[in-house]
């Protein structure tokens, strides 16, 4: 397949090159080769855009694609499916397989699956073997076979001293360490956030401090150290606090925000009024984690996200079965499908004025990229300039659409999202140069 | 209210004819209380009345639900609640079959889901259910066809518990509007204490909760959110001093206290415990006259109730236990009236 392609009659916004204009973008062998207006694409095949809003191919630093191990979950090519359907042209593939990526054959195996698909699987290594939380794994070797960042996503890392000395590791390997923020000792098994719900619900509740202490911690260790630090997923708004604290005094910190836990709030678990016998839900497919939280934590998120001190929004996209959701809410797995409908929730919160279009655009494409670091590694990656990958997405900022999980791509039809209206829809996702997906317009 | 027929025939649904149907009756299932209105729970209560007469009975049996089967359905140990439901079943004439966690295909790692179904398929028109998870009864209901009464779901609820609590309440005190009760000690998990909110605050009455703050659940009395759904439990008061609480009290709840309490450092000791909360025949006395002492059980006496006041004149514990029995019939009846009459 030909994988030159002229992305014509668009909206160019590349939030990280500055650009907000009617340009058109040529790729060839893959590469952008040129950014201007009326180019001539000189037989390349062409993708109209008229009317339409032209970006740099999103990026997601936290995707489950639980191979191997769970491939009755999610694939890597279902999970790549998915992202070519949201928008996502790189992927960041989260450790969290069976056995744990912790090692480089397991990291080859995932490169391997992804090879020649429709997105770029970049992998994030365990920072501690089989993600045990008692010895670090070899981050170095993990660091030589492609890992991105290191990370033992699902626990935060177990024990004061294991921490510091995994950061004080990193360190010198030049990776960011991205951290599950939660002390299971504060979190107490909760199963929602606590709170006004938890308590009428009669579920067991976990707090935000559980959130927050391990951010503080966190911040301290890996300022001592001089070592990246990436919060996964925040959620409460002291941990928003701190981590504006820190990069006020110059911490390398950076942090990112799932599209959930800016558009729902914990309300989301007991489902919207009367709809359900006896008036509550018990929605399992809001059960993630971190919990969905309160309105003002909400808020702060969103403010966050606004404002810088959140770089990146990434989904924590976590697929599972019908059977890992339907059936108790304490038995429930937490997580959330959340690839094919986040650009979807970022659209309602621009429709809604609570987030600019170019700050929706930027916390998908260079924001990610800069706090990794992607371009040290994919030149480019995250912007659309000459020279950068040719990886686009052409995007309808203002479609109105309901979402139905039967009609995902992914494995995992597990959203909380499942019949609410999301504005903005992915038209056409370009990777490399070849154009795969294209939706109904 | 109640209309006392001293009736002798053994025709039960004449017997709680005047009150046993109220056309407003509406719930298919029992979940929660807090979908019940003011006249949802006087129907409950006045049907239980009825019903009270049907066990007063020299032979306390009628065939009202003759027909119907009623599956107990208990994933928790319980020997009140479940035997409480099964005679309720019996006298009202219904096939009741008891179904527990342990020793049956639940072990077996069969999906709640699947339980259910199988439960119905069998022939159960009324699923009577406890389970140490809250909600689980939705997931019942949702996959069910059968009527489904919450026995007890984790935290969440007890509605039968606190509908009994607010029959023995209502015999004792007449109408509740404007009276007072106080709840003491492990409200944060006390599923008796969440339903009796919902119940006793519809009634009209005051609630005041009564413990230290480690064991009160977080987001009472919040204020009501910007814009969305207002989850909050109805407004009560949050007292830590029980000496101050009870003054005047027209009614006294103590809750079961876990003795694993300590392990979560929800409290230092039993005795100390014991010592600022426990119901004392001296804190009785400050509260109103003859005001009434509740307890759910089972009690541990010394611990949250001192064992003359669980046992003294003012105490209602085991009437509250022989009301469990009526209220439960007319659950049963309200939720399946018509079910079986045609089959």
């Amino acid at each position: 397949m030909t994988r030159d392609l002229l992305i014509r009659g668009g909206r160019l916004i590349d939030p990280g090159g500055g650009v907000d204009a009617m340009l058109d973008v040529l790729i060839r062998e893959g590469q952008v080769v040129a950014v201007g207006a009326g180019l001539d694409g000189a037989g390349a095949p062409v993708l109209e855009a008229t009317g339409r809003i032209v970006a740099p191919g999103f990026v997601d630093l936290h995707t489950h694609l639980r191979e191997p191990g769970q491939e009755y979950k999610e694939t890597v090519a279902s999970g790549m499916a998915a992202a070519a359907r949201g928008g996502f042209t790189t992927i960041c593939a989260m450790p969290n397989t069976e056995p744990a990526m912790d090692g480089p054959p397991v990291v080859a195996q995932v490169q391997e699956a992804a090879r020649g698909g429709p997105a770029r699987v970049l992998c994030v290594g365990a920072v501690t073997r089989g993600r045990a939380g008692e010895q670090l794994a070899e981050l170095a070797e993990l660091r030589d076979a492609g890992v991105v960042a290191f990370s033992d996503d699902g626990d935060a890392i177990a024990g004061g001293t294991l921490a510091r000395r995994a950061f004080e590791y990193a360190s010198d390997l030049g990776l960011p360490i991205a951290e599950h923020c939660e002390d299971p000792a504060l979190a107490e098994g909760g199963v929602m956030h606590e709170g006004v719900v938890s308590t009428r619900l009669g579920l067991r509740g976990q707090g935000a401090l559980a959130e927050v202490s391990i951010v503080e911690r966190d911040l301290r260790l890996a300022e001592a150290a001089g070592a990246r630090l990436h919060i996964c997923h925040i959620s409460a708004r002291e941990s928003c606090e701190a981590v504006a604290e820190a990069k006020a005094r110059g911490v390398a910190v950076t942090a990112e925000v799932t599209p959930h836990h800016l558009l729902l709030t914990d309300a989301a678990v007991a489902g919207p009024n009367g709809a359900s016998p006896g008036g509550l839900r018990y929605d399992t497919n809001a059960k993630v984690n971190p919990p969905l939280r309160s309105g003002d934590h909400v808020a702060a998120c969103l403010e966050a996200l606004r404002t810088g001190v959140i770089d990146a929004v990434a989904t924590d996209h976590a697929p599972h079965t019908v059977t890992d959701k339907q059936c108790e809410f304490d038995r429930a797995a937490f997580g959330i499908s959340a690839l094919e409908t986040a650009w979807g929730v970022l659209g309602a919160l621009v429709a809604r004025g609570d987030l600019p279009l170019g700050t929706a655009i930027e916390r998908l494409t260079s924001g990610p990229a800069r706090a990794w670091a992607l371009d040290r590694i994919v030149p480019g990656l995250g912007w659309l300039a000459v020279g950068s990958p040719g990886d686009a997405v052409v995007l309808d900022p203002s479609s109105r659409w309901t979402v139905e999980p039967e009609r995902f791509a992914s494995k995992g039809k597990n959203t909380p999202l499942a019949g609410m209206d999301l504005v903005g829809s992915v038209v056409a996702t370009v990777s490399g140069g070849r154009v795969v997906w294209e939706g109904a317009s | 209210m109640v209309t006392r027929t001293a009736r002798t025939d053994d025709h039960p649904a004449e017997a709680a004819e005047p009150n046993a149907a109220p056309a407003s009756w509406e719930h298919r299932h029992l979940l929660d209380v807090d979908v019940l209105s003011r006249e949802d729970i006087v129907a409950v209560l006045d049907t239980a009345e009825a019903m009270e007469e049907v066990l007063q009975r020299r032979v306390a049996r009628t065939p009202a639900l003759r027909g119907v089967t009623v599956f107990n359905l208990f994933y928790e140990p319980s020997t009140r609640t479940r035997a409480s439901f099964e005679l309720a079943g019996k006298v009202l004439g219904a096939d009741v079959i008891n179904m527990t966690g342990s020793g049956s295909s639940v072990e077996k790692g069969e999906s709640l889901i699947d339980t259910v179904a199988t439960i119905r398929a069998i022939g159960a028109d009324v699923i009577v259910m406890r389970h140490p998870s809250g909600g689980a009864p939705y997931l019942a209901a949702q996959h069910s066809e059968a009527h489904v009464v919450n026995a007890g779901d984790g935290l969440h609820a007890h509605p039968t518990q606190a509908l009994l609590d607010a029959f023995t309440l209502r015999r004792r005190l007449g109408d509740l509007a404007g009276k007072r009760i106080v709840l003491i000690g492990d409200i944060k998990h006390s599923r008796v204490a969440r339903s009796n909110v919902w119940a006793l605050t519809t009634l009209g009455m005051e609630v005041t909760l009564v413990g230290p703050r480690t064991l009160l659940p977080t987001g009472l009395n919040a204020a009501p959110p910007a814009s969305g759904r207002d989850l909050s439990l109805p407004r009560v008061t949050l007292e830590e001093d029980l000496d101050r609480a009870i003054e005047g009290a027209d009614a006294v709840m103590a809750l079961r206290l876990q003795r694993e309490r300590m392990q979560g450092a929800f409290l230092p000791s039993l005795r100390e415990f014991s010592r600022r909360y426990q119901i004392t025949p001296e804190r009785l006395a400050r509260a109103g006259e003859g005001a009434a002492v509740l307890h759910p059980g089972p009690m541990n006496e010394g611990v949250e109730i001192a064992a003359n006041v669980a046992h003294g004149m003012q105490s209602e514990v085991e009437r509250q236990v022989a009301h469990g029995v009526a209220v439960r019939m007319a659950v049963l009846y309200l939720l399946t009236q018509g079910v079986g009459v045609d089959r």
